[in-house]
C-alpha cells in the first residue's frame, strides 16, 4: 500500500506537501498509519490537516531538542547509551527496508545473521576503541584483559563463524536474494555502524565536539526550511524540488552564525572542552582539566574590511569559534548531499520514509541522514587539525613491542625532544 | 515452486495497482517498463539471462598440439599446463623481490575489481548509466589511495621526510583522501537521474562491496609481505596445495559430497586436502625460515633506493629443539626434533588454508550460481577469471595479517613512532616520561645518576 501510495507523490519527503498535492488528485491516497498520540490529536482536531501536521512536526521537533538537552545535561554515559540505541534503531530501519525491497523475510537465517553481523562488528569497534579509555581497568581484570590483547583474534572469529553461517544457510532457489541481503547488510554495517563510533571518538575529544556539529546540522535544516518558506524561489536540485537556493544560502549564514554563538557560549564551560575521562577511583566520567590554548580567548584583528562594518579593531575570540566556521560550512554546504542521497535512496525504492518512528517525521534514519558525513568529518578534522592520535593508545601499543625495538623508540624519541629543546639536556637520562 | 507463483501473481498485481493509480493522479512520473521488469527480476531467479558461454581464449599453439585428444583430456592438459604457468611465473616474481611483488598484488586487484564491477554492470543492464564507469574507477583510486598512504608511506619514512610535499601529504592524508571521496560521492549524488535512481543505488553498493573484498584484502597482503616474505609465500602457497591436493584427492578416492553447493567437492578430497596442506606447509616453511631473503622484514634503503631484506632473523626462525609428545614418539621414533618455532604457526596457517579457506570458495560459488555465471572472466584459459584462482585467497590474508597483529608482534614500530612524533610537546613530554619509568623498571633502559 505505501509503494502504490508514493506513486502519485513527486518527492518522498515532507508529509505537509504530499497531504497538499493529494487534494488536488481526483483520489486520495490511503493515509499512512498516524503515530500521532491521542492528546495531540483531539488539541488539533479543529485545525485543518496541512496546519495540523505544520504543528505536529514543530511540537515534535521541540521535544526532540528538549530531550537531545536533558541527555546532554545527564552526561556521556547517557550519550554513548543514546548513540548506541539510534545506531541499532537506523540499523533496523534499513534492514527492513531491505526485506521489503526483496520480500525476503522469508529467506533461512536471514534476520539472525543481519543481528549477528551487527554484533560482531560493534564489538569490534568497541573493543578498539573504548577500550583504550577504560585502559587501566581493563588491565586490572583478567578476563578482559585476555580479551582485550586477542581482541582482533576474537572479533574477526566471531566475524567468520557469521560468514561461514552464511555460506551454509546458501538455499538453491534463493541465492540471488540472500547474495543481495548479504550485501544490503554489509553496506549498511558501513554506514551505520562506522559512524556512530566516530560520534563516540568525537564525544570523548570532548563533549563540544560532538554538540555543535550536531546542532549545526540541526539548525541548518530548520533555517534552510524557514528561509525556503518565506523566501524561496528558484529550485536547489531535482532530486528535492522543494530545497531552493535562497533556502540553501539563508541556511549556510545563519548556520554560520549560529555555530559562532553557541561555541562561545560552550567554550567557557570545562564540562564542554575537556576531553572526557574515565576516573577508575569513582568509577565514573570526568571532565576536568586544564583547557588547552583552543579555549582561551585571544584577541584577534579584525580584517580591514569588516573594521568599517562591524566598528571595532580587534575582536576577543576564542580559536575554536575559527574552527567552528569549518564546521558550519560543512554543515551547510556538503551536509545537504546526505539528505539528498537519502531522497535518492527513497525515491529509488518508493518509500516515503524510512519508518513511522517519530510522528510527522518519518523515521530516526530521516532526522539522522544528514548527519552521518557530519561524524566522519568532524572526525577526520579533529585528527587532521587538532590534535594527533591519542597518547594513552599509542602507550598501549609501545607496551607490545618487543625490548629493542621499544629501545629504539625511546631513543629516537628523546633526540627528537632534545632537538626541538622541549627536553633540556639536565634531564639527560 | 507455488510460492514462487504467488509471489510472481501478486507482483503483477501489485503493478497493475501501480499503473491505475498513476493513470488515475496523473502523475508525471512514467509508468517504467525497465523499472518494473527490473522488480521482477528481483524475486526469482530464473528472470536472470544466461550469460552465453565463455568464449575460448585459449592460444593457438595449445590448441594445436591438443588438437588430436578428446575435448575431456584436452581441458585436463589445459588446466594443467596453465597451473604450471602460473607457479612458474608466480616463482619468478618471487626472485624479482618485493616491488615486482607489490606491483603483481595491485595488478591483481584492479583486474579483480574490474571483473566483479563486469558482472554487475551485466546483472543490472547499466552500462549505459551516465557517470558510473568513470564513479567507479574513481572510487577505487581514492581507496586505494587512503589504504596506501595510511600503509605503505610509513615503510618509505625516510624517503618522505627529505620531501616537502610529501610531508605535507602525509600530515593531511586523512584529510585528502576524505575530501577525495565526498567529491565522488557528491558526484553521485548529482549523476542521480530520474528514472533510474534503483539501479545507481544498486550499482553504487555494489562497488562498495566489492571495495571492501578487493581492496581491503589486497593491502592487508601487502602488509604481511612487508612483514617477511615468509608471510606472504606459506599462506598464498598452503591455499594452492590445498586447491591441487583436494581435486587429485576428490579425482581419485572422492566419494561422498561435501556441501550442495558445489557438487564435486567431496568429503575425501577435503581430509586428503587438509592432511597433505598441513604436511606441505611444515616442509616448505623448513626450507624458506633457512633464508634471510624470506624471513626478514622488507625495508626499504634510501641510500639505495630499493627494497632489502636483511637482519638477524628473529627466535620464530632459529632451529629449537622440541620434544616429541609420546604419543608421536612411537610412530616417528625420535625423542626430540629441530624445529623452527615458525613450523608451528605454518601448522595454524595451513589449518586454516583447509579448513576456512575452502568457504571463500563456496561463496564464490554460489555467487556465480545467483548471478548465473559459469566464470568470473575469461583471464586465464582454462580456468577462468582472475576472481576464480584468488577466491580462497581472501579470507586467508585477512586471517595472517590478524595472526600477526595478535600472536607474532604487535603494531608497526615505525608507523608508532610516526604517531609519537605528531603529537604536541607536552603529549611528547608526558609519553616520553612515561616510556621511560616503564623502561627502567623493566631493567631494559639503565637508571641516569643524574635522575
Amino acid at each position: 500500500l505505501q509503494e502504490s501510495e508514493s506513486e502519485t507523490k513527486l518527492d518522498g519527503e515532507t508529509a505537509s506537501d504530499s497531504e497538499s498535492k493529494s487534494d488536488f488528485g481526483g483520489s486520495s491516497p490511503v493515509p499512512t498509519s498516524d503515530d500521532t498520540p491521542e492528546v495531540l490529536n483531539r488539541a488539533l482536531s479543529n485545525l485543518s490537516s496541512r496546519w495540523k501536521n505544520w504543528w505536529v512536526r514543530g511540537i515534535l521537533t521541540l521535544a526532540m531538542i528538549t530531550f537531545f538537552f536533558i541527555i546532554i545535561y545527564l552526561g556521556p554515559m547517557v550519550l554513548m547509551t543514546i548513540v548506541m540505541c539510534v545506531q541499532i534503531k537506523c540499523f533496523h530501519e534499513i534492514i527492513t527496508i531491505g526485506y521489503n525491497v526483496y520480500h525476503s523475510y522469508d529467506l533461512p537465517w536471514f534476520r539472525t545473521l543481519s543481528w549477528y553481523f551487527l554484533l560482531c562488528v560493534n564489538y569490534f569497534f568497541y573493543g578498539e576503541t573504548v577500550t583504550d579509555y577504560f585502559f587501566t581497568l581493563v588491565q586490572r581484570e583478567e578476563p578482559l584483559r585476555i580479551l582485550s590483547k586477542y581482541h582482533r583474534f576474537i572479533s574477526f572469529a566471531l566475524y567468520l563463524t557469521g560468514f561461514c553461517m552464511f555460506v551454509l544457510s546458501l538455499v538453491k532457489k534463493h541465492y540471488r536474494l540472500q547474495f543481495y541481503m548479504f550485501g544490503w547488510t554489509h553496506v549498511t554495517l558501513l554506514i551505520v555502524v562506522t559512524q556512530s563510533h566516530l560520534i563516540i571518538h568525537n564525544l570523548f575529544e570532548g563533549m563540544i565536539w560532538f554538540i555543535v556539529p550536531i546542532s549545526c546540522v540541526i539548525c541548518n535544516d530548520i533555517m534552510a526550511y524557514m528561509f525556503g518558506f518565506f523566501f524561496g524561489r528558484t529550485p536547489l536540485i531535482k532530486l528535492s524540488p522543494k530545497k531552493t537556493w535562497e533556502g540553501f544560502i539563508g541556511g549556510f549564514f545563519s548556520t554560520v552564525l549560529f555555530g559562532l554563538l553557541l561555541s562561545y557560549v560552550m567554550s567557557g564551560y570545562r564540562c564542554f572542552t575537556c576531553p572526557v575521562e574515565f576516573n577508575n577511583d569513582t568509577n565514573s566520567f570526568t571532565m576536568d582539566c586544564e583547557p588547552s590554548e583552543l579555549f582561551q580567548l585571544q584577541e584577534y584583528n579584525i580584517p580591514v574590511v569588516l573594521q568599517s562594518v562591524v566598528g571595532w579593531k580587534t575582536v576577543r575570540m576564542y580559536p575554536f569559534q575559527i574552527h567552528s566556521i569549518a564546521l558550519s560550512t560543512f554543515a551547510s554546504l556538503i551536509g545537504p548531499f546526505g539528505g539528498f542521497f537519502a531522497s535518492g535512496f527513497k525515491r529509488a525504492f518508493k518509500i516515503k520514509d524510512f519508518a513511522n518512528t517519530i510522528p510527522g517525521h518519518g523515521g530516526i534514519m530521516d532526522r539522522f541522514d544528514c548527519q552521518y558525513l557530519m561524524a566522519t568529518f568532524v572526525n577526520v578534522y579533529i585528527a587532521s587539525f587538532i590534535r594527533g592520535p591519542n597518547p594513552s593508545k599509542l602507550i598501549q601499543q609501545f607496551l607490545t613491542l618487543r625490548p629493542d625495538q621499544q629501545l629504539h623508540i625511546f631513543n629516537t624519541l628523546k633526540a627528537h625532544l632534545v632537538d626541538r629543546g622541549i627536553l633540556g639536556s639536565l634531564e639527560d637520562a | 515452486m507455488s510460492a514462487r507463483r504467488r509471489r510472481r501473481a501478486a507482483a503483477e498485481q501489485e503493478e497493475e495497482e501501480e499503473e491505475e493509480e498513476a493513470a488515475e493522479a496523473g502523475s508525471d512520473k512514467e509508468v517504467d517498463l525497465d523499472e518494473r521488469l527490473h522488480e521482477l527480476d528481483l524475486r526469482s531467479d530464473s528472470d536472470i539471462p544466461d550469460v552465453p558461454p565463455p568464449t575460448d581464449s585459449t592460444p593457438e599453439i595449445l590448441k594445436k598440439a591438443l588438437s588430436g585428444l578428446s575435448a575431456r583430456w584436452k581441458n585436463w592438459w589445459i588446466r594443467g599446463i596453465l597451473s604450471l604457468a602460473m607457479i612458474s611465473g608466480f616463482f619468478l616474481i618471487i626472485y624479482l623481490g618485493s616491488f615486482m611483488l607489490m606491483l603483481l598484488v595491485l595488478s591483481i586487484q584492479v583486474k579483480c575489481y574490474h571483473e566483479i564491477i563486469t558482472i554487475g554492470y551485466r546483472v543490472y543492464h547499466s552500462y549505459d548509466l551516465p557517470w558510473f564507469r568513470s564513479l567507479s574507477w574513481y572510487f577505487l583510486l581514492c581507496v586505494n589511495y587512503f589504504f596506501y598512504g595510511e600503509t605503505v608511506a610509513d615503510y618509505f619514512a625516510t624517503f618522505v621526510q627529505r620531501r616537502e610535499q610529501l610531508q605535507f601529504l602525509i600530515r593531511y592524508h586523512r584529510f585528502i583522501s576524505f575530501a577525495l571521496y565526498l567529491t565522488g560521492f557528491c558526484m553521485f549524488v548529482l549523476s542521480l537521474v530520474k528514472k533510474h535512481y534503483r539501479l545507481q543505488f544498486y550499482m553504487f553498493a555494489w562497488t562498495h562491496v566489492t571495495l571492501l573484498i578487493t581492496v581491503t584484502q589486497s593491502h592487508l597482503v601487502i602488509q604481511n609481505l612487508f612483514e617477511g616474505m615468509i608471510w606472504f609465500l606459506v599462506p598464498i602457497s598452503s591455499v594452492i596445495c590445498n586447491d591441487i591436493t583436494a581435486y587429485i584427492f576428490g579425482f581419485f578416492f572422492g566419494r561422498t559430497p561435501l556441501i550442495k553447493l558445489s557438487p564435486k567437492k567431496t568429503w575425501e578430497g577435503f581430509i586428503g586436502g587438509f592432511f597433505s596442506t598441513v604436511v606441505f606447509g611444515f616442509i616448505f616453511s623448513y626450507f624458506l625460515a633457512q633464508h634471510q631473503y624470506f624471513v626478514c622484514p622488507v625495508e626499504y634503503n634510501s641510500e639505495t633506493n630499493r627494497f632489502v631484506t636483511e637482519c638477524e632473523p628473529s627466535e620464530l626462525f632459529q632451529m629449537k629443539k622440541y620434544s616429541v609428545p609420546p604419543l608421536l614418539q612411537a610412530v616417528l621414533g625420535w625423542e626430540t626434533v629441530n624445529m623452527y618455532p615458525f613450523q608451528m604457526h605454518s601448522f595454524a596457517l595451513s589449518t586454516f588454508a583447509s579448513l576456512i579457506g575452502p568457504f571463500g570458495g563456496f561463496f564464490a560459488s554460489g555467487f556465480k550460481r545467483a548471478f548465473k555465471i559459469k566464470d568470473f572472466a575469461d583471464t586465464i584459459p582454462g580456468h577462468g577469471g582472475i576472481m576464480d584462482r584468488f577466491d580462497c585467497q581472501y579470507l586467508m590474508a585477512t586471517f595472517v595479517h590478524v595472526y600477526i597483529t595478535s600472536f607474532i608482534r604487535g603494531p608497526n614500530p615505525s608507523k608508532l613512532l610516526k604517531q609519537l612524533l605528531i603529537l604536541q610537546p607536552e603529549q611528547q613530554l608526558s609519553v616520553y616520561k612515561t616510556l621511560k619509568s616503564h623502561l627502567v623498571e623493566k631493567g631494559i633502559l639503565q637508571p641516569s645518576l643524574r635522575g
